[in-house]
Formats: structure tokens, sequence, C-alpha cells
């Protein structure tokens, strides 16, 4: 099994006719996604990349039944794309899109928890549930089905394990990119209840980062709720404070967010924390392999 | 983004908060000019983007004109080291002359993000003028919070309720209400990130003033605030990392050996990481971006390897989509524009990654080709150590 996102997925994609939403709807197609559909204001009644183009969300659900929506609308249009999914009922949105003002996503946050949408990112690489569909930006020949979920707040990290992972053998039930900014829609805990429920994912892999405090308030619960074997690794333990580390929301602010406090509440949940990002594979075969 | 204290008092000025009267002077003949109108007696601060300037001699007291001169003499041109700014210091450029007080009371006020809680908070304490940090850490319950709901705002009664709750008396609650809502309203209207006023000050008179004021704003939405984003001094700035800006890089400048060029941000603090895992110690942060130019390669070389402390460079590349071997060549060509003289280790991922490894060894260049992240990283750090 694969959480939120399947073959049987259809997939919509807002901003379809950019340079980013062409290229990576093609790619998503190649890896075998249903790409039912594109959304781009004014260009309604197009083809675009042999997909049907509609001005609105709706429009695109009540014709192609379209049930998950990839995002690639600039910064400031975003939030409003977002909201544009939410109400027309779409289940599952990715929003890829790096730079949403953090006032937009603010106010965003409520209402599409109001609509009972399950937003992932923004500024992430999006989802894919190997061998069944890939909604986002990541390299697909990397990944292999398998029982091991994947959740991350990075993206090039995220293929460095995927591909340690493959490269044992090891498939991936499947792997979310749940964003670097401040505020995203689906946090750790949110992934990993996700993952719990999924009979078929018989181990997590956790790829954190400093700032905040998501990390740790995961580990509170994954101590009572995680059944399966954890690994993970926070990135940054040399990051220097007060300084944003290219995502938005990767700063270690006032001495808290740090990589250190991070990897000591997860040991303390049980999790194997890893020091080395070389090491993740070989742990998880440890558990697992 | 950050900007200066009097940049942040003209801001919360214009949203009706009071800040003592006073302006900036970029030479000792502005300061004593600012100081003849403020009476003589004044306040010299230097303004530079660091916190606890009072403490490394960057804050002091004029009886008269001529010592408000002779400290602005004194302050600007100085380099100011205080715990914010790292050994190094920052350079002062500008002082900030302002009328004394008359102080009974200081108290802390600011409005942030709370990442958990997914809105702002407004943030209080009754102990100003000392670093909240500190404070958080000695004694949490001593900070007052009251979320802002995206929906409703920020309610007077929630403002009430602080004001009271800071022991705060009389029309002075009054006042306390409409600078608290005032400030709120500055953090939303501006994006802001942060803003601080650290001391609020309550003066024998029962004013509230903002003494000292803190403004930074969310970089991704400047874009809606040109006014804004020309208040940005690039002299506060490492000028490596203004250069990097400029090129649509993200780059911070660390005080190791090895120089790091990655693609994300994630991959590039596990980079770091795992050069210090080795025993070695990063140069610097520098991602490239999901979908590096050849450009943007030759311009990050040139900026990786300006820094003299760099021994050898480390590439990481997860190209992923990415063609390697064109991102090879992109590298080899931006290697010799830069006439890079230090050892190179390049670790690339993605699409025809064979075809890429030939590409950097055929070269004839002082390249590395690594195989995985962990060789890379062991090899990078040897390399920086013999040299």
């Amino acid at each position: 099994m694969s959480i939120l996102v399947d073959e049987k997925s259809r997939v919509m994609v807002q901003g379809l006719t950019g340079r980013e939403g062409s290229f990576h709807a093609r790619q998503c197609r190649e890896y075998g996604t249903r790409i039912v559909a594109g959304v781009t204001p004014g260009r309604g009644g197009q083809t675009h990349e042999e997909v049907p183009v509609f001005n609105t969300v709706r429009q695109a659900v009540d014709s192609e039944g379209a049930d998950v929506s990839l995002i690639f609308v600039p910064p400031a249009g975003a939030a409003d794309a977002i909201l544009e999914a939410s109400d027309a009922g779409i289940g599952v949105v990715v929003c890829v899109t790096e730079g949403i003002p953090v006032a937009d996503m603010i106010r965003v946050m409520p209402a599409v928890a109001r609509g009972g949408t399950r937003l992932i990112g923004p500024n992430c690489p999006g989802i894919i549930s190997p061998g069944k569909c890939k909604i986002g930006i990541m390299p697909g020949y990397i990944h292999k089905q398998g029982p091991v979920g994947v959740v991350s707040r990075s993206g090039t990290l995220t293929y460095e394990a995927v591909a340690q992972l493959t490269r044992r053998g090891i498939g991936q039930s499947t792997c979310i990119g749940i964003g670097g900014d401040p505020l995203i829609g689906t946090n750790f805990l949110d992934a990993l209840r996700l993952f719990r429920d999924d009979p078929d994912t018989r181990a997590v892999v956790m790829i954190g980062e400093i700032g905040g405090s998501a990390e740790e308030d995961a580990a509170r619960t994954i101590a009572r709720e995680m059944k399966v074997p954890m690994v993970a690794f926070i990135a940054g333990q040399t990051a220097p404070p007060g300084k944003r580390m290219g995502h938005a929301g990767a700063i270690i602010s006032g001495g808290k967010g740090t990589a250190g406090e991070k990897m000591a509440a997860l040991k303390e949940a049980g999790v194997h924390v890893v020091e080395s990002p070389a090491a993740i594979g070989d742990q998880v075969q440890k558990l697992i392999g | 983004m950050k900007i200066h204290e009097y940049q942040a008092k003209q801001i919360l000025r214009s949203f009706g908060i009071a800040v003592p009267r006073g302006d900036v002077a970029f030479s000792p003949k502005e300061a004593g000019a600012v100081a003849r109108r403020l009476g003589g007696r004044c306040i010299v601060k230097a303004q530079i983007h660091a916190g606890g300037r009072g403490k490394g001699g960057g804050v002091k007291i004029a009886a008269d004109v001529t010592e408000a001169e002779d400290l602005a003499r004194q302050m600007i041109g100085m380099t100011l080291i205080t715990h914010q700014t790292g050994p190094q210091g920052r350079k002062v450029r500008r002082v900030l002359i302002e009328e004394t007080l008359d102080i009974a009371r200081e108290i802390y006020v600011g409005v942030t993000l709370d990442r958990a809680r997914g809105m702002p908070v407004v943030m209080a304490c009754g102990q100003g003028g000392m670093e909240i940090e500190e404070v958080a850490r000695r004694d949490p319950k001593a900070i007052l919070i009251e979320p802002i709901d995206p929906l409703v705002g920020l309610r007077p009664y929630q403002v009430r309720r602080l004001a009271f709750a800071l022991g705060l008396e009389g029309d002075e609650v009054k006042s306390a209400t409409k600078l608290i809502l005032a400030l709120a309203k500055a953090y939303e209207e501006t994006d802001a990130s942060l803003v601080e006023i650290n001391p609020l000050v309550v003066t024998r008179q029962g004013d509230l003033v903002a003494l000292d004021a803190k403004m930074s704003f969310d970089d991704s939405a400047l874009f809606r605030h040109p006014n804004i984003r020309e208040l940005r001094d690039p002299d506060e700035e490492d000028p490596l990392e203004v250069e990097a800006s400029a090129n649509a890089l993200n780059y911070i400048k660390l005080d190791g050996n090895v120089g790091c060029m990655v693609n994300g941000a994630g991959l590039a603090m596990a980079t770091m990481d795992l050069i210090k895992l080795q025993g070695g110690s990063p140069a610097n942060f520098l991602d490239v971006g999901g979908g590096a130019t050849a450009e943007q390669v030759t311009a990050a070389f040139k900026i990786l390897t300006a820094d003299p402390n760099v021994k050898a460079v480390l590439i990481n590349i997860f190209g992923g989509i990415l063609r390697v071997d064109v991102l090879a060549r992109g590298v080899v060509d931006a290697v010799r524009q830069v006439d890079v003289k230090v050892p190179i280790v390049a670790r690339l991922e993605g699409t025809n990654v064979e075809e890429g490894k030939r590409v950097l060894s055929d070269a004839g260049l002082n390249f590395q080709v690594a195989d995985g992240m962990l060789d890379a990283a062991k090899r990078v750090v040897a390399l920086a150590r013999e040299s």
C-alpha cells in the first residue's frame, strides 16, 4: 500500500503551461501518473502537453474528476491557487512553489483545514508512491516500491536518502517532502500518523533540519504511537545560529531549533538517530534488512 | 531582511507609536546639529544590525553638543564587537542621536511568528532591557504570550490582559493597549518577521516610549514592499553573501577551509555536517538551487574561491532529473574560466551520471571524482589538510 496517493489518483496541474509546470507534468506522466487536467486562467479550452487546460480548478474537477492538485504557480499567486483547489474540494494539494510570503500562509492554513484538504508543502518536492504515481519534482528512477516510508523537510537530501535505500534493495511505500518553509500544511506528526496506519509501511525514515520544533513535537508522539522502527537524520548540526540556511524555515533563533535538541528528543522517543547523512541506508538495512 | 534601529523607529512612528525625538547622523557635524536641536544633552547610539551595542561601547550619553560630536567621532568608523557580531565585529557608519528620557520602568513587547501555533504572537515581559532569549531560558513564565488569530486579529481584551499582567495602571493601560495594537498592525502591514521594542519605557510623566526598536522582514514578501526593500544596507552584510544573493545563490560564510557547492539547502547542510564528522571544517554553506544554470555555477565558483581560507572544494550535486553530463560541462567551463587553483572533489548524481563523470575525468583539471557522499567528504577533508 501507500499513503495519500496511488495509481488511481487523478492529478491536475495548476500552472501547467509555465516552464516548470510543463516539464514536470511530462516527467510525472512518463512515470505513470494520471495527469488529467491543467489549470491556467485564460488558457481554458487549449491542450497543453496533451492535457486539457481549464480556466478554473472547479471546471477541471467537474470535467476530468481531478482529485489531487500539483501547484507550480509563482509565489505571489500561489496562496490563491491553494485556496482555489481547496474550495473546489480537492483532497490532496501539493504545492511546490518556493517563496510564498509567510503572511499569506498564515491566512491560508485555517481555510484549508476547514475545507478538509490535505496540503503538502509549500516549498516541497512533492509526494511519490513508487511504482504507482509521482506527484512532484523528484527523480522517479531513484525510487523502488517497498516497505519504507520516507518523510522529509528537504528535497535533494531526501533523494540522497532514497537512493541509499534503493541501492541496498530496500524499496519505499511513499516518500513525502513536507517542505522547508516555516508554515507547512502537513507536518512530521501528520505524515507519521499516516504511515502508522498503513499496514505495508514497515519502517520510517524521517529527515529533519534545524529551525522550529516540528521534530520535537513529533517525538513526543512517536514513543506512544509508532510501532515500526524509525531512523532519523537532522541536517544542520554545524549550522551557525541566526542564519537562514537556504530554506526559509531553517534557522536557529534565540538558541532554539538546534539539531542537537532535535536529535536528543528523537533518541529519547526510541528513534535510531544517525549523525551521518551517509549512514541512513545502512541503519535502515540493519533494522529491517 | 534586517534594518537599522532608526529606520525601525521611523516605521513605528508612522503607526502612531511614540519614539524619542532625534535623528540619524552620518558625521560628527551632523551629530552635533541634531544634538543642538535636542538642547545639547542626548544619547549617541551606534547603528549596526546587531544587538548588545551598549556593552560593546556603542551607546553613550553626551552632556552637550561638543560631547555629542566627540562621541560620534569616536563611534563612526570604529569596529563594534558585541556578542551578536562575532569576533570580527561590525564597522559603525552611522549613529542615532536622541533625547534622554526620565525612565520609571522598562518593559519588553514584541511580535513574531509562532511556528507551532501557525500564527503570530505578541510577547510581553515585565523585565525590559534584558535579552528576551535569556529571560526565556531562565524564567519562561515571565514571558506573556497572546496569539493573533488570523481570522479576527489581535483583540483589545487580549492586550488589556497583557497590560494588567504587566502591572500597568490607570492611563498607562490605555496607552499600552493602543501601542500594542499599533505594533501588531505594523507587523502585519509591513510583512515583518519580527517587531520588537526592548525596552518600552514608562517615563516619570507616564508616557510609553519605544526606547529601542528592532524590525526584520519576510524576504519572500519584499516584492510587495518596495519602500522597505530600499532600507537594505549592504554594508551590514558579508560582501560575498551580497554577491551570492545577486546571483540567486544562497551563500553563508563560515570559518573552515573546505568550500562546498551543493544543490538544495538540506543536502548542503548535510554535506557540511559530513565534512565535520570526517574531521574537516566547512568554509561555507552554498546552495545553488534546484535548477542551477552554468552562469550560476560559475558565479558560485567565483564566490567560493574568493574566500582565501578555502583549501579544497567539494561539489555535491544530486541532480536527479538534471542531466549530469550537461552539469559536468558547466562545472568544467566554470573552473577554466575562474582559474580555480585549489583541488576539487566532485560527487555528481542524476541522469547520465557515467557520461558526466567521464567529462570531469577527461577535463585535465585538478578534479577528483568521488563515489558517493561519504567518499567525497573523506577525500576533500584529506586534501584540505595536506595543503
